[in-house]
């Protein structure tokens, strides 16, 4: 469907498009993105986001390893994932079309910036002749625009020097873009506006800059069509384009509000995680406190301290450092204190691909502290999903005086999504007892739940000690009585099966019996809802179930397993929610494990379920 | 469980847990409990805003015997864990209770920077120069060359001075004292509870069973006026039977002088000051430390008034609030680029 434009151009309507932006990891390509994302979520389209960037800062320029990557999907319909191949590339650099172009769908159209497609830049990304003008990409639509000498000659008199010059044709390629799908350039001239508020050179600069590149669309015969992308029919409400890990920080400010309680975060930086503890200590005035540890112990620790003195204490970390926090965590389930412990999880191990997401903390998590140490264990599903699992970790740790431990991923926290905004009023409260009766108190009492009393320093006659040496029930003194040891390690065990009573059910989405149940966890749910979709499109009888809660398990689990032949669990790992499924549920599970540091390709878990369900994917 | 007692009215005996004390008979240890008992009540602090925390060692069961909140952590981490405590209620007095293995080797980092951020705590050092608990390897504060069961042949390694330590992190209130020497203790304890900021009180601690008489020296009476020496405000550095020795420098180097010999005056030797706001002076004499041609200094080696870490948290806390208003969840929510969806 296409209509004539008033200068002879084409406008086609598309349904969803994936646009990688690629460059230099000093490009600012992860800026580009952000930017062509809150314009086109503030145009209505829903979206999805993938930034994909090195671990370096400014990795060398023009190298392979120094590609720093934004990917972003969007569409008129729901959009669940980043994408698997995008339709268009921009590569500012022959390292990033080298890197990118493979993921490029047959006919994609690639826009580079020819000027840095010199012998230097062709040797450094190992090309022997100039893929621009050989027939190497005959397959697709090449445009060679020189974008660096273009944004030269457009931003000659902002008085900006020759390196802020070529820095900003980022904003030539991003207005480029702008033009191509018929989206306004305001929003990103309003973010620069306020942004640069102070830098008059620096908005003439990137303003010239996202003008020449849109007007280059408009005014040359570069492009015969542009495209537009009809608004997502999406809920009534407010929305906001929302990353992850801000949807985690702001979830544990609503905690805090919801509950009464002052929030403490103590962390110490890590990537993926850092950006809640950029985001929490700029709330202040919510009467925040966070405290930039000296380690990842310290982290812990702090907050710890915190939840003894009667705060919603939280600490943020990514595998290596939940790694760290391994004891501390065991002495904030002995102490039955409540804790939240948010884990960002990325490539491992050790240090691993920082960067990068992975679903390999799972085990982790569950397990991986002495003794019998069982810890409620949940899992953000989306960057959204962030906002009410942050909510939901506060309020079962509260409820229960346990360690909850968030799993979100590098994926989910970095990348964004349109969010319907909830009122205050639609979120529940968070119920909180501190204890200050003196009359009959027992520091290690216990109440319907199994919960034992918080009573915080500063409360007159409720005096007592806690720590890491096993206690006798209901007193709290120390106690290395034998059955008394075996009916605390049941109580921490029970503690966390009674969850079960308040966690949500499990649904399922499709028949509730068959021949195959999709099961993922976490971030993964977006893949899976559009893989599960494209197998029903060719025909395929499938249905899919997705979980938030690992420990415990919702208390349907079970029962809806049992009604099908066959269960399918997709995973960015080597099969982890696999082995505990069929640990706990005696259940032959087939996997499905990548661990490439990306999301899961739709398709290939559509082919996975052909494969499985002897269906043909074409 | 106690009631509610008027703070006028505490006595030692309110701070005593209904806990039998299990160390060793005999240990250092007793000696400290019973003048932090002492103590406390004189502090004009109401019993229920008192915590103690400890890691993991002898000294750090000292909170199961104290009838305040406390806590028994894990090994090293009780100051990153009171720190937490004490930022998230300012108002209430945060005690550590730690040993030279829990504070100098697995905790070190905390200790570093606990006293670097001015964290308002008292830090109480059981320096026994042994690990106790783990039944006597050497510790970061033995002397080289000491034969313990994990250095039949001596240890190789050199010790950390817990006083230097603190003073080179820049805690504003160090001081050293003796587990026998009972009035010093309490004078010391009381002190440290008093400063506002960190408060680092380096008690020398015999350990009777794995390290017995390594302070010898410093209690007996035959020895200790010659080798110890005691700081006092606003006085020179004196020591000696009949106080008629002294320190004073030689450039930057500490040197002992005989005040009998007809070359050197009272005038001539260091005056202590414990206010000086350079560490530099309280850093000579820290050397001065087990050094068996010197005396080893006891007291108030350094206080100092900064801003403490909880008071700049608050602080910044008033500021943006003043700047910004209260923190509103709604328009935090609704904050940030929004668009309407019909």
């Amino acid at each position: 469907m296409a209509k004539e434009e008033k200068n002879g151009k084409k406008i086609q309507q598309l349904e969803n498009v994936t646009v990688m932006f690629a460059g230099d990891s000093g490009d600012g390509m992860q800026l580009t993105g952000t930017q062509f994302s809150d314009t086109t979520a503030f145009l209505g389209n829903d979206l999805s986001t993938l930034p994909d960037y090195p671990s370096e800062i400014r990795a060398p320029l023009g190298t392979l390893y120094g590609v720093s990557g934004f990917q972003l999907h969007f569409g008129s319909s729901n959009v669940y994932t980043p994408g698997d191949n995008p339709d268009v590339l921009v590569a500012m650099n022959p390292a990033a079309l080298k890197v990118n172009v493979k993921n490029l769908k047959p006919r994609g159209i690639i826009i580079c910036n020819s000027d840095a497609f010199d012998a230097k830049n062709l040797k450094l990304a190992e090309y022997d002749s100039n893929p621009i003008e050989d027939d190497s990409l005959s397959e697709f639509k090449v445009f060679p625009v020189p974008i660096t000498s273009l944004t030269i000659a457009a931003l000659k008199d902002c008085g900006l020097k020759p390196k802020e010059v070529t820095r900003s044709k980022n904003f030539f390629a991003l207005g480029l873009m702008y033009w191509l799908f018929n989206e306004p350039l305001e929003p990103t001239l309003e973010w620069v506006n306020q942004k640069f508020a102070k830098k008059p050179e620096i908005i003439c600069g990137n303003e010239k800059a996202l003008k020449s590149g849109f007007y280059l669309g408009e005014n040359t015969e570069l492009f015969a069509s542009r495209y537009k992308i009809a608004k997502a029919k999406l809920p009534s409400g407010t929305y906001r384009s929302i990353s992850g890990n801000e949807a985690t920080a702001i979830g544990l400010i609503a905690a805090s509000k919801l509950s009464g309680l002052p929030l403490f975060l103590g962390s110490y930086p890590i990537t993926p995680a850092t950006d809640i503890l950029h985001h929490l200590s700029k709330y202040k005035n919510f009467g925040v406190k966070t405290l930039q540890a000296e380690d990842e112990i310290a982290g812990i620790a702090s907050s710890i301290g915190a939840s003894f003195g009667g705060n919603l204490a939280v600490t943020t970390t990514s595998g290596p450092g939940l790694a760290l926090k391994t004891e501390a965590t065991g002495l904030a389930l002995m102490a039955e204190l409540p804790l939240v412990i948010v884990n960002v999880q990325r490539g491992g191990p050790s240090t691993g691909l920082p960067t990068k997401t992975e679903q390999s903390d799972l085990l982790q998590a569950m397990y991986g502290r002495s003794g019998e140490s069982p810890v409620a264990v949940i899992a953000a599903t989306s960057p959204s999903d962030c906002f009410y699992m942050a909510i939901e970790a506060c309020r079962l740790a509260l409820k229960y005086m346990v360690p909850v431990i968030l799993l979100t991923d590098g994926y989910i926290a970095n990348g964004a999504e349109p969010w319907r905004i909830p009122h205050t009023s639609e979120l529940e409260k968070i119920e909180v007892t501190q204890r200050t009766d003196p009359e009959g108190f027992q520091p290690y009492d216990r109440d319907e739940n199994l919960a034992r009393p918080w009573a915080v320093p500063g409360t007159p006659g409720l005096e007592h000690r806690i720590g890491g040496l096993e206690k006798a029930n209901i007193t709290g003194n120390v106690s290395h009585d034998p059955e008394n040891h075996h009916l605390m390690s049941q109580i921490r065990a029970e503690k966390i099966e009674n969850m079960q009573k308040v966690i949500p059910d499990i649904e399922v989405d499709g028949d509730e019996e068959g021949e195959l149940l999709i099961l993922g966890w976490g971030g993964t749910m977006g893949s899976i809802i559009e893989a599960v979709k494209d197998a029903r499109k060719k025909g395929l009888k499938v249905s899919r179930a997705h979980l938030q809660y690992i420990n415990p398990f919702p208390k349907n689990l079970g029962e809806v397993l049992s009604k099908f032949d066959k269960v399918l669990v997709p995973e960015i790992n080597m099969g982890q929610l696999a082995k505990i499924l069929r640990e706990r549920y005696l259940i032959p599970v087939i996997q499905f494990n990548k661990m490439r540091g990306l999301p899961l390709k739709t398709f290939e878990i559509t082919e996975k379920i052909a494969e499985i369900l002897g269906g043909n994917n074409d | 469980m106690t009631d509610k007692i008027d703070v006028a009215e505490l006595k030692p005996k309110d701070f005593q847990s209904d806990q039998d004390v299990r160390w060793c008979p005999g240990c250092g240890d007793y000696s400290v409990l019973a003048q932090v008992q002492k103590i406390s009540p004189k502090l004009g602090i109401k019993k229920e805003d008192f915590v103690w925390v400890a890691g993991i060692g002898c000294s750090s069961r000292f909170p199961y015997y104290m009838d305040t909140y406390g806590m028994h952590t894990i090994h090293g981490r009780a100051p990153a864990i009171a720190t937490g405590i004490k930022v998230a209620r300012p108002e209430l007095s945060v005690w550590v209770s730690t040993g030279d293995g829990d504070l100098m080797s697995i905790g070190g980092n905390h200790f570093i920077h606990a006293c670097r951020k001015n964290i308002d705590l008292k830090l109480i050092l059981f320096n026994n120069q042994i690990y106790g608990l783990t039944k006597g390897q050497y510790s970061p504060t033995s002397a080289k060359g000491k034969v313990t069961k994990s250095s039949p042949y001596g240890s190789v390694d050199y010790p950390f001075n817990p006083t230097s330590l603190a003073l080179g992190s820049e805690a504003t209130f160090v001081a050293r004292t003796l587990d026998r020497d009972t009035k010093h203790l309490q004078k010391m304890l009381l002190r440290a509870g008093e400063h506002k900021g960190i408060a680092f009180l380096e008690v020398y601690q015999n350990c009777l069973i794995f390290n017995d008489g390594v302070y010898k020296s410093y209690t007996d009476k035959e020895t200790k006026s010659d080798s110890i020496i005691s700081l006092e405000q606003g006085e020179p550095l004196l020591f000696g039977k009949n106080f008629d020795k002294g320190i004073k420098l030689d450039g930057f180097k500490p040197v002992v002088v005989d005040l009998n010999d007809g070359k050197h005056s009272i005038d001539d030797l260091l005056v202590h000051d414990e206010f000086d706001e350079a560490p530099i002076r309280a850093f000579i004499y820290s050397h001065m430390t087990d050094d068996p041609s010197m005396p080893t200094p006891i007291g108030v080696f350094r206080q100092i008034r900064k801003q403490t870490y909880d008071e700049a948290v608050n602080e910044q806390i008033d500021i943006v609030t003043a700047k910004k208003g209260e923190g509103d969840l709604e328009s935090l929510l609704f904050s940030g680029n929004t668009w309407e969806v019909e």
